[in-house]
């Protein structure tokens, strides 16, 4: 960094002399020969990449440890994959149904739901997704839960049938006969555990037009059972959604009459018996499993949820809900967020002012007392941020509640009676005070140093030309201090917004702050889109009060020193 | 390139020191979470002494219990779980469990059978609440009252804390829907039986919060367990709800006046879950540790350090003394017949459902 500078001079002082030298002769140039543009351009751009290069460091760290994370944690505001990537059939389906209608999805749904299901238990993410959708219908977390053994227990209808006709069915060596190709086959042939990796499955050729669906479940059955399940496919009997999807080829479109590989024969027994085997209605045995899946609800639920994208969780945290007909308030009973955003602004609003009417004094002495007295009282000021925040609060605690050090004192003074102690805790006031304890040293920091660099002069100067104590003060000395309380100001105003830990202790239900919901949904329900849908609003909030600021007071006019 | 050299350097330094710690830890020693204070002392006196002498595994003790679920989802989604065996709450084990953070326990075969031969499943009963879940605890959430602000009536049940006129001043309740409502309906004339119907209805929840609102003005909400502790023995509150473990101490270590009001305690486990995502190494020993740690004698170990009640059966006759003071601690179980002669057991499965929704409300509530 240091030689930039030198070699920035170096071509600017040999420019010069080709300038004088040059007279108008053609675009100038620098002492090799190249424009003067150019070669500027180059040392300017080599400049910058030292530059670059010396703050990537920090740059990649605050990119990696900072921006990274709480783009993640902002993008789950609108982040909504769960639904459509563990019932991808099931929601395209649903696409073409009539959500403002009476009736609910026919039966291709429910037979795609049984697939989705079937999939999504095997990999346990079934109740991942209850637990996702209940957060918008309760009762949800326990249906899927529910589902989840039984949905398994559905397909075994056909499997029964089907091995009850042959007991060539019944095992896995025998479906991977004819469904693995021969060159895979030959390579499980002496496969075991110690050989390391499990060859990867290889579908017969001409299989995917014999038996189209039949194909498309054994390769996702394939795929589980040596990537997930880490068993041997070759005897690992197949899951029971393999003989529902055989029984929809062997009835439906096949192309079994020109195939004559291994078990031809079996299959076309099987293609004939399978004509009249019992079958399964899906949405009778969802019913059967828990008479909700026939709730209208469920489905537009479902459906509403469906897209990979979702403004359900900025609704939420706006006291808003999806409906049918679009975005709907909440009912009265469930709107909170709206009060607490209000309450937090309200409140730090509050706070900040205090800060600033207790620490501009203490500020004022600070920077007008000798040096050493003042670093003394200094370290004063900080010595709150040496002691754990916990304790401060709880120190509160004891000063504050209603049998605490200030009411008796009060009472034993005759201020007040002894019945009727005063209300300082668990409500806005125990809230303000002990924010305001808390917050004050970062009022009190960028005050003293913006005061510091005051000239006494300038006061003694207003005085001599007759101005009287306070016209000095606040025509003169105030204005200078502004920048401090600029700064004081935003620092503590943005620290107050987001605080949460002294509203939850000293709060009660009056002093809570938006970020105890925060909080709440992101340690406790778990739903952490809607945590950053409000830590989003948040955000964008202290933004606009930022831009605002910077347009009423502008920002150039903030010093921390 | 010096730079250069030196970070690539460093760097390479640094992810080899962290393999090898990370090695280390797989050797000898395992990380255990549970809440901290008095708790985690009787599970180091009953559990970890025992098995650190026994096998040479180092148990680090962390206290995140109360935000384990969270912690773990995140560890989960960064693809490193540094846990090995987690304490938490059984409401909390069946979420982590429903989101595929936790793993699935067989009984019978993963934990060690009754002394008397019979099968862990058999043993535990219905405190096995979840797949993943194996219970250590019973506790309850009950109320404790002081004896000398509550005049020559003491409180004999639950309905006291609704009745502001025979017993003036503030109380302390949890500031969660969980056990308020329940006790609501109850004293709003609900039979026991039918609570869980009424408060899946609108109107059963807005008859809680009806009820609820007729004290609000004389609720003090908490939402650590040391709170209530703290309200009673400084005299802000005449009556409230919390841990019977917390008032155990408050009552007999402490010597304060107050006494317990079982009528109608909230029973709930807190147990050991393992997470998802650990090598074979690490979940094999984990494993391992759960066993050695819920076996008969182990259970009945740990009461001798805190009054909570083993959650098998067969470790409730070997329930002893306090290790301290001596005292029988057999009574002052929430389990015991003299303890639980109305009690309710947690629903796991409709607070499942219905926590998101009626924590909505009771919140929206509390802030009017």
């Amino acid at each position: 960094m240091s030689d930039a500078p030198t070699a920035q001079t170096a071509s600017s002082s040999a420019a010069e002399a080709r300038i004088a030298d040059a007279a108008y002769t053609g675009p100038m140039l620098a002492a090799d020969g190249t424009p003067l543009k150019k070669s500027l351009n180059r040392a300017l751009r080599l400049q910058k990449m030292r530059a670059l290069a010396l703050i990537a460091p920090l740059l990649i760290f605050v990119l990696v440890t900072f921006i990274a994370p709480i783009a993640d944690m902002l993008f789950r505001s609108v982040e909504n994959e769960i639904v459509s990537e563990t019932l991808p059939r099931t929601t395209t389906l649903l696409a073409n149904w009539d959500a403002k209608g009476t009736e609910i999805p026919d039966e291709a749904v429910f037979e795609a739901l049984y697939d989705d299901m079937f999939y999504a238990i095997e990999a346990k993410e079934h109740t991942k997704l209850g637990g996702r959708l209940n957060y918008e219908l309760t009762g949800m977390a326990s249906l899927f839960r529910k589902s989840g053994r039984k949905v398994e227990d559905m397909g075994e209808v056909y499997q029964d049938q089907f091995e009850g006709l042959d007991a060539f069915w019944k095992t896995g060596e025998n479906w991977n006969s004819f469904m693995g190709s021969d060159e895979w086959l030959a390579s499980m042939a002496g496969w075991t555990k110690a050989d390391g990796r499990q060859p990867k499955f290889k579908l017969r050729e001409g299989m995917a037009d014999v038996l189209p669906a039949t194909t498309a479940t054994y390769l996702k059955y394939a795929a589980f059972t040596q990537n997930e399940d880490q068993k041997n496919l070759y005897t690992t009997d197949p899951w029971a959604i393999v003989y529902s999807s055989l029984h929809k080829d062997l009835t439906g479109e096949n192309a079994l009459a020109d195939y004559a590989g291994p078990a031809a024969e079996q299959l076309k027994a099987g293609a004939a018996a399978a004509t009249s085997f019992e079958t399964v209605n899906f949405s009778e045995a969802f019913l059967d499993i828990d008479k909700k899946w026939h709730d209208l609800d469920v489905w537009t639920t479902i459906k509403a949820y469906s897209p990979k994208l979702t403004s359900g969780y900025f609704l939420n945290a706006i006291d808003m809900q999806k409906s049918v007909d679009g975005a709907e308030m909440r009912p009265e009973n469930q709107q909170i967020y709206g009060i607490l955003f209000y309450r937090t602004m309200k409140m730090s609003v509050i706070i900040t002012l205090s800060c600033i009417m207790l620490g501009y004094p203490v500020a004022w002495i600070l920077a007008n007392l000798p040096a050493r007295q003042a670093n003394l009282l200094l370290i004063l000021v900080l010595l709150p941020f040496w002691t754990s925040l916990l304790v401060r609060t709880s120190a509160w605690k004891v000063l504050l509640q209603d049998q605490g050090v200030i009411n008796d004192t009060l009472v034993w003074l005759g201020i007040v009676a002894t019945d009727d102690r005063l209300a300082l805790i668990n409500n806005q006031t125990g809230t303000i005070i002990a924010m305001t304890h808390i917050l004050l040293p970062f009022m009190i920091l960028p005050l003293y140093s913006v005061m510091q660099t005051i000239q006494p002069t300038y006061l003694r100067a207003a005085k001599s030309l007759g101005a009287t104590n306070w016209t000095a003060f606040w025509r003169v000395y105030f204005p200078q201090s502004v920048p401090g309380i600029g700064a004081g100001s935003i620092l503590v105003f943005i620290l107050a917004i987001g605080y949460y830990i002294t509203p939850a202790i000293v709060g009660g239900t009056e002093g809570t702050f938006i970020s105890n919901r925060i909080a709440y949904h992101i340690s406790s329900s778990l739903n952490w889109g809607l945590g950053a849908a409000l830590g989003a609003i948040l955000l964008a909030a202290v933004m606009l009060l930022y831009y605002a600021y910077d347009k009423i007071v502008g920002i150039d006019n903030v010093k921390l020193g | 390139m010096n730079l250069t050299k030196t970070l690539m350097a460093s760097t390479a330094l640094t992810v080899a020191a962290g393999m090898a710690h990370s090695d280390g830890h797989m050797a000898s020693e395992m990380t255990i979470v549970s809440w901290g204070g008095a708790y985690s002392a009787s599970q180091q006196n009953a559990y970890h002494t025992p098995y650190s002498e026994m096998t040479g595994v180092k148990i680090i003790n962390d206290e995140s219990s109360a935000e384990a679920v969270s912690k773990l989802r995140a560890m989960n989604e960064a693809g490193n779980v540094t846990w090995d065996v987690v304490d938490v709450v059984a409401s909390d084990a069946l979420r982590l469990c429903d989101e595929g953070l936790a793993m699935e326990i067989d009984p019978d075969t993963q934990l060690a059978d009754a002394p008397d031969g019979t099968k862990a499943s058999e043993d535990f009963g219905d405190l096995l609440v979840g797949d993943c879940f194996i219970p250590q605890i019973v506790y309850s959430t009950t109320v404790g009252y002081r004896t000398d602000l509550v005049g020559d009536t003491p409180p004999t049940d639950i309905c006291a804390i609704f009745d502001t006129d025979a017993y003036p001043g503030k109380r302390s309740l949890e500031k969660r829907p969980i056990g308020n409502m329940e006790w609501a309906l109850l004293c709003d004339g609900v039979e026991k039986d039918a609570i869980y119907d009424a408060l899946a209805t609108e109107e059963g929840q807005q008859k809680a919060l009806d009820k609820l609102a007729t004290i609000k003005d004389d609720v003090v909400w908490w939402s650590a367990g040391a709170d209530t502790p703290q309200l009673l023995a400084d005299g802000e509150v005449v009556m409230g709800s919390t841990y019977n473990g917390r008032l155990f101490s408050l009552i007999v270590e402490q010597n304060q006046p107050v006494a317990m009001l079982w009528d109608a305690q909230m029973f709930d486990l807190d147990g050991w879950i393992i997470p998802t995502g650990l090598s074979p190494e690490r979940q094999a020993r984990a494993l391992d540790y759960v066993m050695f740690a819920t076996d008969t004698q182990r259970l009945a170990d740990q009461s001798k350090y805190i009054a909570y009640g083993p959650a098998r059966k067969s470790s409730a006759p070997l329930v002893g003394k306090h290790a301290e003071l001596g005292i029988e601690m057999a009574e002052h179980m929430p389990t015991d017949p003299e303890n639980a002669k109305n009690t309710f057991l947690y629903n796991y499965e409709f607070w499942a459902d219905y926590r998101d929704d009626i924590d909505a409300k009771f919140q929206a509530w509390l802030v009017k």
